[in-house]
């Protein structure tokens, strides 16, 4: 039985206008971290409070443990949520923050400290109890929230892109720790991001969304490798693949595949472009070439290479060489729908 | 949100907006109700006579004076508000020593209740023991025995009572401008002085065009703020001498609440609505301002 | 260079003379007050002593006649009274009002709220003649209990409408947590947005209460008996035998009403000219 499941869920917030969330269908499995991963107005955030009950579908269903809980209100939903603010309570002490939920709920004073001391030993805060929320850092935030969101044992976890507000130095060990925890206490988890390296790195699964419509759901390799469309095949990686219109079918490559020569030969079954450089960009451990496609039918189309430093090959600025990508990581898309074909030819 | 809540709002809100239109909403009805009949203070029936009250207080000479002096005195003394207001606010917007002193010091003729304040100046013009007029036989510019009667002649007694409210009214406008000028961000008088304007290009071609907006709220609560009172005249002078300090609402007052013709004090007062009227056009136009942005 | 130097130094001294110039205008009556209250009564009246200075000593007389002779007192805890209920009505009516228009209702809640900030523009003046029937109608003609009534109807606008711009500074995130960590909507309003708020409503218990004691028309109207009289009223038109000013006690009344008021409304001046503001300062 799905955690959490939606049934052709929209949201349309002024009527006459187009749906922040359109038609999703969503199931979650026991346990897993699901990542809902979108460019902003994509409408995960918005799905996502519609599964804590803080916003009302316009049609749909929403279930939770197998119970239909549209007309639920979000205390009776038994769920927590980390908000990107974190929204900690300012005038509370770290200790009453904590405790707030079960307050809520009723639970006696000496279970409420029991599950408290539980909830902060598991992030290691205990220290922190008598703080106020002003008084921490970010990472502490973080952590006070995790501890007020896990002190219930919710049956299900919602994370609305907790890690923005960190600088990005904390934002990697704060990834890390957080995957970690969720590992740790099993709860399933629905994560919002906009950011692909942490979809990437903490996903079960990834939801790709786009103008509130489900793009992709997968493993972050199926969503990365296999992109149902071009939109997903441009969001994830960075450069993005690279996206080549022909007349009756677009093709799609990612930069790490488009390889120069003397590379390309050991391939295998492959297509070559001729490629014309316009600049290279050195960044340490790899090379970025920016150039277009010469000749043949995708003839002047913008493609970027990326290949590993250690490749000791002279390409120098302006040349034009001969690239080419095994057929294998060459992908189809149809020019209507944008979405993947089974053709496995390139127009010549 | 979720849907058996959607009650909870109105349930909230209500009460509030049932007092308000109990006491402010069937009052305001009835002030137009009294103004078209012949209710005196014991009356019980209703009688509807048309404009015959309109009629008469129009034809009234005391009555179209007072409309008049109302503009005097809501114009002359927010003329002199206004001027006086941004002269302080921009001596103040500075940090100084003692700054919260001067605050608070230039502030009490607002939070003081303005009858007492009112009481305070009624000794000050005092007709005998005036402080004024005893430093002024001092500086030998009036004789001893002929000191001016500041509350006594028509003239003086008017520019006495636009005075006192002036008094009043003015560190309420002040802080007001205050906040707008406070709120001006720092870099954009700096911008004005690295392009080479001095203190008075800059006050009066960027501060004073950007304080627009808040002057216009200071005038537009300062200007019914005046309009509509009668305490410093009730206090001052009761209208006198020979009516000449009598404005609209001081006349409602006398013929309506002392004379007991209901009636006539209602059409009278009938008199503040257009202004009110404007007032509420320009504070809505703000407000939605404020929502756009 | 001696010009320019006294360039630099003009703005500064023009604007103490300035500042200087205002406070001793706008304080002189208060100074007033006090030199008044203490001085006797001969030397009040004799027009050839510097009435800045004391020509006699002072004295505690005219307190003592305010305090044991008048219904000062009595005015005093009229004032007191009234502006406890006024103030218990007020938060009773405009704290949930604020919160629901602010929150609850969205964008028409945001329209009620400007329309019932309108309402405190409507003046005394418009509506004394209207409601005096009001109030007789209801009993209450020369009571306390007329302006206990009538008073909330300034103080629930504008404080509905301070307590909305509060309200609306309160992240909505907080609110969506406290939801989700267990709390009803009702429940997040009392348990959450009201702690959270109590600067907001110390603001609104310190307008309400002054209010009551500055409000002159409607208690010169409805109240006419000298012992239900609040002090704003009772001062002026009561302490007064005859046609003989008291000027030493009324001074005396007048300083002891004006500083208190005066330095509790200072202490929260800033956010009711927030109330004002909205809109235009930006």
């Amino acid at each position: 039985m799905a955690v959490v499941e939606t049934r052709k869920l929209n949201k349309v917030f002024k009527r006459g206008n187009v749906g922040a969330v359109v038609n999703v269908d969503l199931q979650s499995r026991e346990g897993e971290f699901l990542v809902l991963l979108g460019p902003s107005g994509s409408g995960k955030t918005t799905l996502l409070r519609m599964i804590a009950g803080l916003e009302e579908p316009t049609s749909g269903e929403i279930l939770i443990g197998g119970k239909v809980v549209n007309d639920l209100t979000p205390r009776e939903r038994e769920i927590a949520m980390v908000f990107q603010s974190y929204a900690l309570y300012p005038h509370l002490s770290v200790f009453k923050n904590i405790v707030f939920p079960l307050k809520a709920q009723g639970v006696a004073k000496a279970q409420r400290q029991k599950q408290a001391e539980w909830a902060a030993s598991l992030l290691g805060i205990q220290h922190l109890f008598e703080r106020k929320p002003r008084e921490l850092s970010g990472g502490e935030r973080q952590r006070v929230a995790l501890a007020r969101a896990i002190v219930r044992e919710p049956k299900l976890f919602l994370l609305d892109e907790p890690l923005s507000n960190l600088d990005a130095k904390l934002r990697a060990s704060a990834r890390e720790e957080l995957e970690q925890f969720q590992k740790r206490i099993g709860t399933t988890a629905i994560y919002v991001t906009h950011d692909q390296v942490e979809a990437m790195a903490m996903g079960d699964r990834v939801v790709v969304m786009s103008q509130g419509s489900v793009r992709q759901i997968g493993t972050p390799a199926d969503v990365y490798d296999e992109p149902a469309d071009t939109f997903v095949a441009t969001f994830l990686g960075s450069p993005p693949m690279n996206i080549l219109p022909g007349e009756d079918v677009i093709v799609g490559f990612r930069p790490e595949h488009f390889l120069p020569p003397g590379v390309a030969e050991r391939l295998g079954d492959h297509i070559s472009f001729g490629f014309q450089i316009s600049h290279g960009e050195y960044l340490g451990a790899e090379r970025l070439l920016y150039g277009k496609i010469a000749g043949g039918a995708f003839d002047g189309r913008k493609a970027v290479s990326r290949i590993p430093a250690t490749h000791a090959v002279s390409l120098p600025d302006g040349s034009l060489q001969t690239f080419a990508v095994a057929l294998s990581d060459v992908k189809f898309f149809d020019p209507g729908t944008e979405k993947r074909t089974s053709r496995r030819s390139i127009p010549v | 949100m979720i849907r058996r809540q959607r009650w909870l709002g109105p349930a909230m809100f209500m009460p509030a907006v049932a007092y308000i239109l109990a006491l402010v909403g069937v009052p305001f009805v009835m002030a137009f109700l009294y103004s078209v009949s012949d209710a005196k203070v014991g009356s019980v029936s209703y009688h509807y006579v048309g404009l015959q009250n309109f009629i008469s207080i129009l034809h009234r000479p005391a009555f179209i004076r007072a409309l008049q002096d109302s503009f005097v005195f809501t114009i002359t003394s927010q003329v002199l508000v206004l001027i006086g207001a941004n002269i302080l606010a921009l001596s103040l917007k500075d940090a100084f020593p003692g700054r919260r002193f001067f605050r608070f010091l230039i502030l009490l003729p607002w939070v003081a209740p303005v009858s007492i304040g009112s009481l305070g100046w009624k000794w000050i013009l005092d007709s005998l023991y005036s402080v004024i007029s005893w430093v002024m036989v001092r500086m030998h510019l009036v004789n001893q025995y002929d000191t001016p009667m500041w509350l006594g002649e028509p003239k003086l007694a008017m520019m006495s009572v636009i005075l006192v409210h002036t008094w009043h009214m003015l560190p309420f406008a002040t802080v007001i401008i205050l906040a707008g000028l406070t709120a001006i961000p720092k870099d954009i008088p700096e911008a004005a002085a690295v392009d080479g304007a001095g203190f008075f290009r800059t006050t009066f071609q960027i501060t004073i065009p950007m304080m627009l907006p808040i002057i216009n709220v200071a005038v537009l609560f300062g200007a019914i703020f005046t309009f509509t009172d009668m305490t410093v005249i009730y206090i001052l002078t009761r209208g006198g001498p020979y009516d000449t300090t009598q404005v609209i609402p001081t006349e409602a007052f006398f013929t309506g609440i002392l004379g007991s013709d209901l009636a006539e004090g209602a059409a009278i007062s009938i008199f503040l609505v257009p202004l009110l009227i404007i007032a509420a056009y320009i504070a809505l136009r703000s407000a939605h301002r404020a929502e756009v942005t | 260079m001696a010009r320019r130097r006294l360039t630099r130094v003009l703005p500064g001294i023009m604007m103490w003379l300035v500042r200087i110039f205002f406070a001793v205008v706008l304080a002189f009556p208060f100074y007033w007050m006090l030199i008044t209250t203490f001085k006797r009564n001969t030397d009040l009246n004799n027009l050839k002593n510097n009435p800045f200075l004391f020509n006699e000593s002072p004295t505690l007389d005219h307190l003592k006649l305010l305090f044991n002779e008048t219904l000062f007192p009595r005015w005093v805890m009229n004032t007191m009274f009234a502006g406890l209920i006024v103030v218990i009505i007020t938060l009773v009516l405009a704290v949930p009002a604020a919160y629901a228009l602010a929150r609850l209702t969205g964008q028409w809640g945001a329209q009620l709220g400007i329309g019932i900030f309108l309402t405190y523009l409507i003046p005394p003046t418009l509506l004394f003649i209207p409601l005096s029937k009001v109030i007789s109608f209801l009993g209450l003609q020369d009571s306390l209990w007329s302006i206990i009534i009538v008073y909330p109807t300034f103080t629930i606008p504008f404080s509905t409408w301070l307590l909305m711009g509060f309200f609306k500074s309160i992240p909505r995130d907080l609110e969506d947590a406290a939801l989700v960590d267990g709390l009803t909507q009702w429940g997040a309003f009392v348990k959450l947005v009201i702690p959270m708020s109590v600067s907001g409503i110390l603001t609104v218990v310190i307008f309400a209460f002054t209010l009551v004691t500055q409000e002159f028309v409607y208690a010169l109207t409805f109240i006419s008996s000298a012992a239900h009289q609040t002090v704003g009223v009772g001062v002026p038109t009561f302490l007064i035998r005859g046609d003989v000013y008291y000027w030493g006690s009324l001074m005396a009344a007048c300083l002891i009403t004006s500083l208190p008021i005066g330095f509790l409304y200072n202490l929260f001046l800033d956010r009711f000219i927030e109330g004002f503001t909205v809109g235009a300062v930006k």
